[in-house]
């Protein structure tokens, strides 16, 4: 019997936002990323356009970082103290999109980095590597209201994907993505209210809506995953029936929230009846992927590169579009 | 709810003489002003003074959309007028409007099929307006079967319950509401709902308060569009608080703003 699915017309789509700058385009990038674009809810190719397949782009610190778990240590601690060449590792061993450069050694209370420092690792990580960047700050606001500006504008014209702007500090980011031609990731904490008004804040000051990312906030599965999905699903509801203030592609980070779970982390010894600690990780990284990419998520910030082959599997098989073509024989 | 912007009139004197003197000063300022303030329509009529009313329409239609890339609404009686203003259009129109009652409504389906417009079906036929709501949403399904019968969509089909002046049929006012909320159930996905706004304060003292809280009071009931005036900010700003009050646009401190902005 012909089964005809019931289609949603949506008035509206996601927009189409471009990272990174090629040569011709004043940035030295090899190639851009283009994210966004969407017509439809997710992976419903029957129902509309998923113009670009979500993107995965692999954390990267410019200090070793202390604190990981010994799991991840094997696949790179010959890089831990070298972010060039983490970038570098990251694009040809684990394939991945991008990489997101977290400037933690700014930190006041780790080796307070400055402006000057920062700047350098950036220009070392994109002479690394040819794909965009994502630059994070260490996240203490005062701090990166004094080495962001100096990061762009050390990169200006590279269209870095620049974080992270949020409602009570997001003019100077949002002042120095302008001026140096970046993109900017507007940060809401788990609130669709504050998320738009912070993207109504941003377009205020002049930068093009899109040259915004949102990210909304995430959560590891288990402590919060759902509040993250529905602020997805809602604000992706609210992008396809028209509304431009939520219609930007979305940005999660998702291996920073695992990665410190008890799920993820805790020895086989200390609960046996979960299971091996290793692949129980890499599960947890990628169930988490796996949840936003149904949410919406455009851009997937991750860690394991294990979880992230997993993900990747999973986005490939997602943009599949069926061969019926909104027609099934059932 | 949207406003489908209503100045562009003959009826108004200074567009009846900028069609006179085919000056598009006046018109193409209204386009502009109404589309700064938040119209998502023009409403476009030639009013019942022009000499030929065919090229008046033309006329107004090309010079509105040189000013604003609005789609617009083509407002007129005669069929003729509404097909020479939409062999002009850009965008997909909308025809105002087709009573329940044969053989317009195959010509105006017809129009609507043959230019992809969306066209206001008013609840009314050669008897006149109803008294109640039953007799309004029977008129309405009329409408939505004859308009499912020539392929048009549902989306493209605006219900017009017809609202009296309070102060002359004051017992209208609530089988309108009735018939907003009853029209949303005759088909899936429901046809659309519009009202002519200013009718419910025609000839009252308290016009803008008259017609706001009515916009308010119908946008709970399910009405999708409104002819009215978009320059009339309290107006815009009652259909935005609405709006968010229906959890139809998703809260933000500016969101007044941002229904003006929205197309």
């Amino acid at each position: 019997m012909p089964f005809t699915p019931s289609m949603e017309k949506y008035r509206s789509k996601v927009k189409e936002v471009v990272l990174g700058a090629t040569r011709e385009q004043g940035g030295t990038r090899a190639f851009t990323v283009t994210v966004g674009g969407e017509t439809s809810l997710p992976f419903l190719h029957f129902e509309g356009q998923i113009a670009h397949r979500p993107v995965i782009g692999l954390e990267v610190w410019d200090v070793a970082p202390a604190d990981w778990p010994a799991c991840l240590v094997p696949y790179f601690e010959d890089v831990f103290h070298d972010p060039a060449a983490w970038a570098r590792k990251g694009v040809a061993e684990y394939g991945v999109d991008l990489i997101v450069l977290q400037l933690r050694g700014a930190d006041p209370d780790l080796n307070d980095a400055s402006p000057e420092e920062c700047a350098g690792v950036v220009r070392k990580v994109l002479a690394a590597v040819g794909c965009p960047l994502v630059v994070l700050g260490c996240g203490k606001a005062e701090k990166d209201n004094l080495i962001m500006p100096a990061v762009a504008e050390a990169a200006a014209g590279e269209n870095l994907l620049l974080g992270v702007a949020e409602q009570d500090n997001y003019k100077s980011l949002t002042a120095a993505c302008m001026v140096h031609k970046h993109s900017i990731i507007a940060q809401s904490p788990v609130d669709i209210n504050i998320c738009k008004q912070l993207n109504i804040l941003i377009t205020e000051m002049n930068l093009p809506a899109d040259r915004i990312i949102i990210d909304p906030t995430t959560a590891a599965l288990g402590y919060g995953l759902e509040y993250g999905y529905s602020i997805m699903e809602r604000a992706r509801f609210g992008a396809l029936q028209g509304d431009t203030m939520l219609a930007m592609p979305m940005i999660g980070d998702i291996g920073a929230e695992v990665w410190r779970t008890r799920e993820a982390i805790a020895p086989r010894s200390e609960f046996p009846s979960w299971g091996d600690q290793i692949d129980r990780g890499i599960l947890w990284e990628a169930t988490t992927a796996a949840a936003l990419l149904q949410a919406g998520i455009d851009i997937l910030v991750m860690r394991h590169p294990q979880a992230i082959k997993l993900v990747r599997q999973n986005i490939d098989d997602l943009m599949v579009k069926s061969s019926h073509a909104g027609q099934a024989n059932l | 709810m949207f406003i489908i912007g209503e100045r562009i009139n003959g009826m108004f004197k200074d567009i009846a003489q900028a069609i006179r003197e085919q000056d598009p000063g006046p018109v193409q300022e209204w386009a502009r002003k109404q589309d700064a303030a938040g119209a998502r329509y023009l409403d476009i009529n030639t009013g019942p003074a022009a000499r030929d009313p065919l090229k008046a329409m033309r006329w107004l239609v090309e010079v509105t959309q040189e000013a604003s890339s609005l789609p617009l609404t083509l407002d007129s009686t005669n069929y003729e007028v509404i097909e020479a203003g939409l062999e002009v259009c850009k965008r997909p129109a909308m025809i105002n409007s087709v009573p329940a009652e044969w053989p317009k409504m195959e010509r105006v389906f017809n129009l609507a099929r043959k230019y992809s417009a969306a066209v206001i079906g008013l609840a009314m036929n050669e008897r006149g307006i109803p008294k109640d709501a039953e007799s309004r949403v029977a008129l309405c399904l009329e409408l939505v079967a004859t308009a499912d019968s020539f392929g048009l969509s549902m989306e493209d089909l605006y219900l017009d319950p017809l609202v009296l002046p309070c102060n002359v049929g004051q017992d209208h006012g609530p089988e309108v509401l009735l018939t907003l909320r009853q029209v949303k159930l005759l088909a899936s996905p429901a046809p659309r709902t519009v009202v002519g706004l200013s009718n419910v304060s025609q000839g009252t003292r308290n016009r803008a308060l008259i017609d706001r809280t009515f916009a308010v009071m119908a946008i709970a009931n399910g009405l999708d569009a409104a002819i009215a005036d978009a320059g009339n900010e309290e107006l815009v700003e009652a259909i935005a608080t609405a709006r968010i009050l229906m959890n139809i646009d998703i809260y933000c401190d500016s969101y007044v703003d941002v229904y003006r902005k929205q197309k």
